[in-house]
């Protein structure tokens, strides 16, 4: 079972929440992206070959399903085509700008409105941007809390971006964005493979609990 | 009561709101009498189901639904009398299974119940109970109604109760036969698989939400329903929601709706009502264009049984209400009558009646019970054991 055809292909959603264009969110997101990919490609610790579809999500352009999904309770089509893309995904790098001390307002409104459980046990890459170094420690405090909550699989290296590290020389000391970039790529790509191997294999889950089984649970404990 | 294929009503969800287009806010008191005109109105032009909401906070007026529902009893001779919803969770069920069985003997029969979860954090611990519980609520409340309505003597203990013992449920359902139970559900496929467990009808509430969710809900039901015995999927037991404004002409229409839908609870304030008609059932037009959207229900979620339209929220003054249950009783119900006939497969149930499920219940062997007793039935008897 060596061959690894279309069909097999790893899945990889990109969420950004960078809200002009060209945005330096999505710069980021992107370069986590390819570093990703490279990584499941010539990694053969991890995938040995794997091919990779990468589909972003911007914000930005579903901004307006967002906040009618927030009154309505229900996503209009292209928030739900977007939602699709982040649930089905075997891997999912999220990277929000920081507005505010925090992810931006919209970053948090979109996983507002996942399904509970969306994005248990799913690896993800977390990754922030902004105009000074001095709110990195974001990623820490805000971000990975909330995606430990969502139960996700938050990989041990996040990222951040100020606006000098896009020019930083490796200092020696500290990595440079590159050499961050690529290692928290590593990471995910380590998460993804195996996941993505097994995908096909894992049953479905089941539309509904058999209702003798609801009953039951209730009569367990008399 | 000869047999319908599907029955055409109303419901309410009985909240007081200002009219936007005035600031005038009526009282509990001008909403409550409104409430029992439309219903009234609603007999005077031939649709056969009004159904109230069940809630337990303001603007909302409705907190006693069987109360309503008795006086409309004494005041209408061929109403179907209902509810959307009567809340399973946190009513006690001993009060529910007395109060419907007492509405059904001065309703001579012409009264049903919905039953709902209800979606108000606090109504559940103002009445004692755990909003987390609610799923097992619905089940355990509605497992003991129904051996209250079908058992004369019921020996009982759950989780969410005090134990009874000896317990006789008082007046006996009319004629033996419970009233007509549907559940409503707007999202959980337990309530689908509840409803077809026990081969009860199963209300979908699809008006604020897109088609594509209620299609895989209510196709769950119709795999279940057949599942458990009951009948073959298309014999299932359905019911839908529907919203509508209308005025002769389209364009007139949605000018008239328009503020009550920007300000509507609920909705208002989010998508435009061109996209909320787009993606939910919602049809603000011609009477022709109600008629046209509501057959394409039955394309969707196959042939059903009862269609209840919401034709009072938001505001919108009495007099604008009965207009509109003028044109939906006078042209679209009869159009869409004829027209769901004529479409319908032989083999679809008719709508649920008391006369009819006495008849059912007649014709079936003398030693009845247990013969006719449900695979579900005998399911549920095997696990208790």
């Amino acid at each position: 079972m060596t061959s690894h055809d279309s069909t097999r292909a790893v899945r990889l959603a990109v969420v950004s929440a960078g809200l002009s264009e060209p945005s330096s969110t999505r710069l980021l997101a992107d370069r986590l992206a390819e570093a990703t990919r490279v990584a499941l490609r010539t990694d053969a610790d991890v995938a040995a070959g794997m091919d990779v579809e990468v589909t972003t999500v911007e914000l930005r352009d579903v901004a307006t399903e967002i906040a009618h999904n927030l009154t309505t309770g229900f996503a209009g089509g292209s928030l739900r085509e977007a939602i699709g893309k982040v649930t089905e995904a075997d891997g999912l790098i999220a990277v929000t700008p920081v507005f505010s001390a925090s992810y931006s307002g919209l970053f948090k409104s979109f996983f507002d409105v996942l399904e509970k459980d969306a994005l248990a046990g799913k690896p993800v890459l977390l990754g922030a941007t902004g105009g000074t170094p001095r709110h990195s420690l974001v990623l820490e405090h805000a971000m990975r809390p909330l995606f430990s909550y969502l139960r996700a699989v938050a990989v041990p290296t996040a990222v951040y971006a100020a606006t000098d590290d896009w020019a930083a020389p490796d200092d020696g000391v500290t990595p440079s964005l590159p050499r961050r970039i690529a290692r928290a790529g590593g990471e995910l790509a380590g998460l993804i493979a195996p996941r993505a191997a097994t995908r096909d294999a894992r049953p479905e889950e089941p539309d509904v609990v058999p209702f003798e089984q609801q009953l039951a649970a209730l009569r367990v404990e008399d | 009561m000869t047999a319908t294929p599907i029955q055409f009503g109303i419901f309410t969800v009985g909240d007081v709101t200002p009219d936007p287009t005035t600031g005038r806010t009526p009282t509990e008191h001008e909403r409550i009498k409104a409430m029992l005109a439309i219903a009234l109105k609603a007999e005077e032009v031939g649709l056969d189901v009004f159904a109230t909401g069940e809630h337990h906070n303001p603007p909302f007026v409705p907190s006693s639904p069987t109360t309503m529902l008795g006086y409309l009893a004494a005041r209408t001779e061929r109403l179907i009398l209902s509810t959307s919803t009567t809340l399973i969770t946190t009513n006690d069920p001993v009060k529910i299974a007395e109060d419907f069985a007492m509405l059904q003997h001065l309703a001579e029969g012409r009264a049903d119940v919905m039953m709902g979860r209800g979606n108000t954090g606090p109504v559940y611990p103002w009445f004692g109970q755990d909003i987390r519980q609610g799923i097992p609520l619905a089940i355990e409340n509605y497992a003991l109604l129904r051996r209250l309505w079908t058992e004369d003597v019921v020996d009982w203990q759950g989780r969410f109760r005090t134990p009874l013992q000896g317990f006789t449920s008082t007046p006996r359902p009319l004629d033996g036969v419970p009233p007509f139970v549907w559940h409503g559900s707007i999202r959980s496929p337990e309530i689908a698989e509840q409803a077809a467990y026990y081969g009860d009808g199963f209300f979908a509430n699809n008006i604020f939400w897109p088609n594509e969710h209620f299609k895989r809900l209510i196709g769950l039901y119709r795999d279940r329903f057949e599942h458990y015995g009951h009948g073959t999927r298309e014999q299932a037991l359905v019911g839908l929601g529907g919203q509508v404004f209308m005025r002769r002409r389209s364009q007139d229409a949605v000018r008239e709706f328009r503020p009550y839908f920007d300000n509507a609870p609920v909705y208002g304030h989010g998508p435009s009502l061109e996209e909320f008609t787009d993606q939910t059932p919602l049809t603000v037009g011609s009477p022709q264009e109600v008629v046209e959207k509501t057959l394409t229900f039955r394309e969707s979620f196959g042939d059903y049984q009862r269609q209840l339209f919401l034709m009072d929220h938001a505001g919108l003054p009495l007099k604008t209400v009965l207009e509109q249950l003028d044109m939906l009783g006078e042209e679209v119900v009869p159009v869409l009558r004829k027209e769901m006939a004529a479409r319908r497969p032989a083999g679809t149930a008719d709508a649920p009646t008391h006369a009819a499920r006495v008849a059912a219940e007649r014709s079936a062997p003398a030693a009845g019970r247990t013969s006719e007793q449900t695979a579900g039935e005998q399911n549920e008897k095997g696990a208790a054991v």
